[in-house]
């Protein structure tokens, strides 16, 4: 058996070509110096943390402008064009914030809108992921369901109020279900769309290690549409949001959309701003939730090549 | 170590007066048409010939992705029946599972043969030490170079303990400098597996440094043109490119390859069409182009 001479060089292999006996004329290895490692990883560090002081600083600016804009704004009543003459001041709304959080109210409708989203966008993750996995690779799962999809696609979750109302037995349900559709159709058409974006030759190269159909599905075919699957997850949280607050607006009894509208019909400026802004904290959170759980489950997408510009 | 070593006479590949035909919408395409090739175990064997005429096929053929219209192909004297961890693939397309660390792609092909964890593990380890890619068995196939993939993607092929290794153009894409590198840690590593290997490509140099035998294809529908017998001992070194052996070879080759690609290439590359782009065609130019 005729065995390596050396070990190849671990570093890139055109660096060090192994098992080969020097050229008489070989290149001198150039010595690497030692200081120079800790200084390079100094120097790095600092470049690290100046780009994140720099991008702070820029988000800071860009939060205090619309902050300062909506101060002033109230402050000075201004009243051109648009018109913040009713506007409640950042002071009335976080008034408003501790004297709702004396009662139940207010908590128990944000837990509402949490418990209908979780619902709702959960039983579409359990069945457009499925669904679309099977679309993108079976044909005839394409031919026999994709008709379905196509035609309801178009009409927007919230067109299906009236008739949800009357096709569910409660109101709750009927809520969950617009739910339910507005973040169906954005996480199965992105799941089908990461089996069919598939690069064949993942494909074959497990096909000919000895992958069967049922385990190319579970082991290549489901990690290899994921980044895709969370994107429609991402996509799918966010309409999920919007088809909620409208449900709950029109149709709705409790929740944080329905708190929103109830103050407007009050006449109650700061409910509306804090209904607003408690929308928008839920949502962030729950597409941040959604972004954790990608990375956390695909700590690989950090090193795919991306389009963001280098510094 | 079981991955190692196979037993004597195992890796034999016959193919017999085999064609191709495929269905292009409607129309038959003729790829491949009676060729004759064997590979005998523990053999290495190059196959070069003109782009397009069936390189690709032939080997798909025998990795099981398609089937042959006429004629037979057995391995080990059984017919092909699909792709198979038998018979392990290197792709020219980087082709390792992204979401897999090195080492959990090396294990891919013993997890599906069942091979029990902690045992996967050491032997993904071993092979990819015999590598020199030890250091790296937890990074993604992301943050790895061109070269270092392909030798990822060498190491999870012979994982299985193949008997057969089909490889197709797989230094391809890779620089002049790094592609010579992986011509020797090949060569190093096939000498150790004692595996066959059917090795397709289009750079010449490469075919003769690395074979044993080169069967030289026609234009499309792609024929064995002419089989030629490496005469270098081994171990195969650097030096021996530069040997008027290896040069009156790859001549030879060179010639053979011309006349195919000429003609693959059709009646615009003729000398008077080569001329009108200001190309001064030698007796060796065209075959330089392939
Ligand atoms: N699946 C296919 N359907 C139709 N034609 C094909 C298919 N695969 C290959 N061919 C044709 O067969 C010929 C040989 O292709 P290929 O084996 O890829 O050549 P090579 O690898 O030598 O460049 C080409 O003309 C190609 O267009
Ligand atoms: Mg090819």
């Amino acid at each position: 058996m005729h065995a390596l001479k050396q070990p190849v060089a671990e570093a890139e292999p055109a660096a060090a070509p192994p098992s080969v006996v020097p050229h008489p004329a070989a290149v001198r290895p150039v010595p690497v110096a030692k200081a120079a490692e800790p200084a390079a990883a100094r120097q790095w560090r600092n470049a690290q943390l100046r780009g994140r002081l720099k991008s702070a600083l820029l988000w800071l600016i860009s939060l205090s402008a619309l902050f300062a804009v909506w101060y002033f704004g109230t402050k000075y009543r201004v009243d051109f064009y648009i018109r913040f003459t009713n506007i409640p001041a950042p002071a009335d709304v976080f008034d408003k914030l501790l004297e709702v959080n004396r009662s139940e109210k207010f908590i128990t409708n944000v837990g509402i809108s949490v418990r209908r989203i979780l619902s709702g966008f959960g039983i579409a993750t359990l069945i457009a992921v499925p669904l679309g996995l099977l679309i993108g690779r079976y044909r005839t799962a394409r031919d026999l369901l994709m008709p379905i999809a196509e035609v309801l696609r178009p009409i927007p979750a919230i067109a299906w109020v009236p008739m949800s109302i009357m096709l569910w037995p409660t109101n709750e349900v009927s809520i969950v279900y617009i739910t339910f559709l507005g973040s169906f159709f954005p996480i199965l058409l992105n799941t089908v769309h990461g089996v069919t974006g598939f690069d064949p030759v993942l494909i074959r190269a497990a096909r000919c290690l000895g992958a069967g159909e049922g385990r190319l599905f579970w082991n290549v075919i489901l990690p290899g549409a994921l980044p895709h699957i969370f994107t429609g997850l991402a996509v799918g949280m966010g309409v999920a949001w919007v088809s909620l607050i409208a449900a709950e607006m029109i149709s709705g009894q409790f929740g944080v959309g329905y708190f929103t509208w109830e103050a407007y019909s009050l006449v109650n400026y700061a409910e509306i701003a804090l209904g607003m802004i408690t929308i928008g904290v839920l949502g962030l959170a729950c597409s941040g939730a959604i972004q954790m759980i990608g990375s956390t489950l695909m700590p690989w997408s950090t090193y795919a090549a991306a389009g963001r510009k280098e510094p | 170590m079981s991955t190692k070593t196979n037993e004597p006479g195992r890796g034999a590949i016959d193919i017999n007066d085999m064609g191709v035909v495929f269905n292009a919408r409607g129309t038959m395409v003729e790829a491949v048409s009676s060729v004759d090739l064997k590979v005998r175990p523990g053999e290495f064997v190059s196959l070069i010939g003109p782009s397009g005429c069936g390189k690709s096929t032939l080997l798909n053929i025998v990795a099981g992705f398609v089937e042959p219209t006429s004629g037979s192909v057995l391995v080990d004297g059984k017919t092909i029946r699909g792709p198979s961890s038998d018979r392990g693939v290197v792709f020219q397309q980087y082709s390792l599972f992204p979401w897999l660390s090195v080492r959990k792609n090396v294990e891919f092909g013993l997890k599906m043969k069942g091979v029990a964890a902690s045992q996967r593990e050491t032997q993904a380890r071993t092979l990819l030490g015999l590598a020199g890619l030890l250091a790296f068995e937890n990074h993604y196939p992301d943050q790895l170079s061109g070269g270092m993939k392909q030798r990822v993607g060498i190491v999870r092929a012979l994982a299985t303990s193949p008997q057969v290794l089909l490889m197709d153009e797989p230094f391809g894409a890779l620089d002049a400098q790094t592609r010579t590198v992986m011509q020797e840690i090949l060569t190093n590593m096939w000498q150790q597996f004692r595996i066959s290997v059917l090795f397709v490509t289009h750079d010449i140099e490469e075919s003769i440094f690395l074979s044993d035998r080169i069967y030289v294809m026609t234009a499309r529908p792609g024929r064995i043109k002419a089989e030629i017998t490496v005469p270098l001992p081994r171990p195969r070194t650097p030096e021996m490119t530069y040997t008027p052996e290896f040069i009156a070879l790859v001549q030879q080759l060179k010639g053979l390859i011309r006349e195919e690609s000429l003609a693959a290439m059709g009646s615009e590359l003729k000398e008077g069409g080569l001329s009108g782009f200001g190309v001064e065609v030698g007796p060796k130019g065209v075959g330089e182009m392939v």
